[in-house]
């Protein structure tokens, strides 16, 4: 894999407080505030930018295709380039990827990023049916189509593998709902315990309430630019470093048990008896992280990045993922988090804004979230769009930001980097 | 001439329910019935009526699914069809609580993940006759098939086996 293109930067983001439902205001209103604090934070004039992605995730929610041009056309981008990305729960990664090659190719000088989903319109077991459309219709969703079902089973197996414990996950519930007391823009901030996350009413087995996100209402936009725009607009943009994306079958079922893709810091002998992925592991994650790594020359994941903002729709795939990130090997998740290495004052913290489980996980608007969340964090601008600065991570210079679909079937990661 | 400066809508009853004022929320419904192929999928569906239970085997590279798969997703070749052993194992499990609508009335239910011995993919299946606390990875699961079919992957579920 080439990375040719031109310095990207992300000079501003916005996003709106994620929650159940706003009926007061549609997709395009939502977007529209999102997009003003970003373009007031920069006094960025709309004759400066060249052009957008839409980011959304389902025509179901709200029975309305190209709902991408009518916010172009409310937040009066038309008539600039723009299209759509969809790619299930990593929607705002992979849009936020595209942004970037546009810059990158030399295409746009300036590109608005913009994410939204309205979930409220159906109930939420509607909800899940519609998200479990998002699983293979002719084999999958038929026999008890429901995305938390799935994840169950890759729990299921991990604790089998490894020995992961129904704690262990718990205490990812607690760290983000934590964290999140002090995001305002999150939707469900909460003080827990263990047995808080244990005693909540079982979904499936052994995900409880608390271990599993809800269905939000937002949006969030990323700007990017090129060097020369960023420099001019900002003082402080922040570097995208570098990207990767990974895929996986559609089908859990159809999953290889074959060997690792290894990291720059792992050997062969690591995983002797290790079949993979199998359903435990995510093979578009890793492949996802060494692509972004081997373009970013990170050698060493624990120790080269300063913080994380990853797809936490359960805390099972929180845990897996450390693994696929290569913040500890295969089979460490559970204790990694125990440990408190993922906390805020850990070694690397993970999900400091409360992440999808406390922020919420508006489908299209997340991946934009997560790198709005994270270019504050790299700016270290926290204090003043948070009006509070507990969750500023003291020594943020690098981060990583990690957008996830499906059962795994598209995994996007991106680095960003302070610039000064 | 059609001109009528009078002209007028008829007035009906069919109005629409409205849950609250400010803002205005409404019911908005939605229906549709789809003419659904099953396509090259389909032998898998009709052989569930004869109680068979149909993989895909590779015709280049001999690898084998327990899945209906046309093609081969590790060389790309043409796939065979081919039966599945009746008896497999739990890879793994969950029991849903709670599920997606179309679901919530038949909850709870279990979902396994059946390995079968020498295939090298996954199933995904009903178990029924057997709790949450019941269901064991390793655990010896067979096959069994509706008579009445629903031409759908639930045609065919597991039950526990003995060892
Ligand atoms: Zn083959």
């Amino acid at each position: 894999m080439k990375h040719k293109g031109q310095n990207v930067y992300m000079v501003s983001g916005g996003v709106t407080k994620f929650s159940k439902a706003t009926p007061e205001m549609d997709f395009r209103l939502r977007v529209k505030k999102a997009f003003d604090y970003a373009v007031n934070d920069i006094h960025l004039d709309l004759k400066d930018i060249d052009g957008s992605v839409a980011s959304y995730f389902s025509d179901h929610f709200q029975r309305q295709l190209m709902s991408g041009i009518m916010v172009q056309d409310y937040l009066g981008l038309t008539p600039k380039p723009s299209k759509r990305i969809e790619g299930g729960g990593a929607t705002g990664g992979l849009a936020f990827q595209t942004g970037y090659e546009e810059v990158a190719s030399g295409r746009m000088d300036v590109c608005a990023v913009y994410g939204f989903e309205t979930m409220s319109h159906v109930n939420t077991w509607k909800g899940n049916e519609f998200i479990a459309l998002a699983s293979d219709t002719n084999f999958d969703y038929p026999v008890g189509g429901f995305y938390t079902g799935y994840y169950a089973m890759m729990a299921v197996r991990h604790m089998h593998e490894f020995g992961t414990t129904v704690e262990q996950l718990a205490k990812v519930s607690i760290k983000n709902h934590g964290n999140a007391m002090h995001n305002p823009y999150a939707q469900s901030p909460m003080k827990l315990t263990v047995e808080d996350v244990r005693n909540s009413p079982m979904v499936s087995y052994p995900l409880t309430r608390l271990d599993v996100c809800t269905m939000s209402d937002g949006a969030a936009v990323a700007i990017l630019a090129s060097e020369d725009k960023a420099f001019e607009l900002t003082d402080h943009p922040v570097l995208v470093k570098s990207i990767g994306t990974g895929t996986d079958t559609m089908r859990l079922s159809d999953r290889p048990f074959l060997k690792v893709p290894l990291l720059a810091n792992e050997k062969e002998s690591d995983y002797r008896n290790l079949k993979y992925p199998g359903v435990h592991s995510f093979r578009a994650g890793r492949t996802a992280a060494k692509e972004a790594y081997d373009a970013a020359g990170i050698t060493d994941p624990l120790n080269e990045i300063d913080l994380v903002e990853l797809h936490d729709a359960y805390t099972s795939s929180e845990v897996q993922t450390y693994e696929d990130l290569g913040l500890c090997r295969y089979g460490e998740g559970g204790s990694f988090v125990e440990e408190g290495k993922s906390a805020l004052n850990g070694k690397v913290p993970v999900n400091p804004s409360g992440g999808l489980l406390a922020s919420g996980h508006p489908v299209g608007a997340t991946g934009i979230m997560q790198s709005v969340f994270m270019f504050w964090q790299l700016q270290h601008s926290i204090k003043k769009h948070f009006k509070d600065d507990t969750l500023q991570v003291k020594n943020a210079k690098r981060g990583l930001i990690h957008s996830h679909a499906g059962t795994g079937t598209y995994v996007t990661v991106s680095v960003m980097e302070a610039v000064r | 001439m059609t001109i009528d400066y009078d002209a007028k809508m008829p007035e009906t009853q069919d109005g629409t329910e409205v849950y609250n004022v400010d803002p205005l929320i409404v019911k908005s419904h939605y229906e549709i019935d789809y003419i659904h192929s099953y396509a090259q999928d389909s032998e898998f569906f009709r052989a569930l009526g004869k109680k068979k239970l149909m993989g895909s085997k590779c015709r280049k590279c001999g690898y084998t699914y327990a899945t209906p798969r046309g093609h081969c997703m590790m060389c790309g070749s043409e796939t065979d069809w081919y039966e599945l052993p009746n008896e497999g194992r739990v890879h793994t499990y969950t029991t849903c609580y709670f599920g997606s609508e179309k679901f919530l009335p038949e909850t709870p239910f279990n979902l396994i993940m059946v390995e079968f011995e020498g295939v090298d993919s996954l199933f995904m299946a009903r178990l029924i006759g057997a709790d949450q606390e019941d269901i064991k990875i390793g655990m010896k699961v067979r096959a069994k098939f509706r008579r009445n079919l629903q031409i759908s992957p639930t045609d065919v579920y597991f039950v526990p086996a003995k060892e």
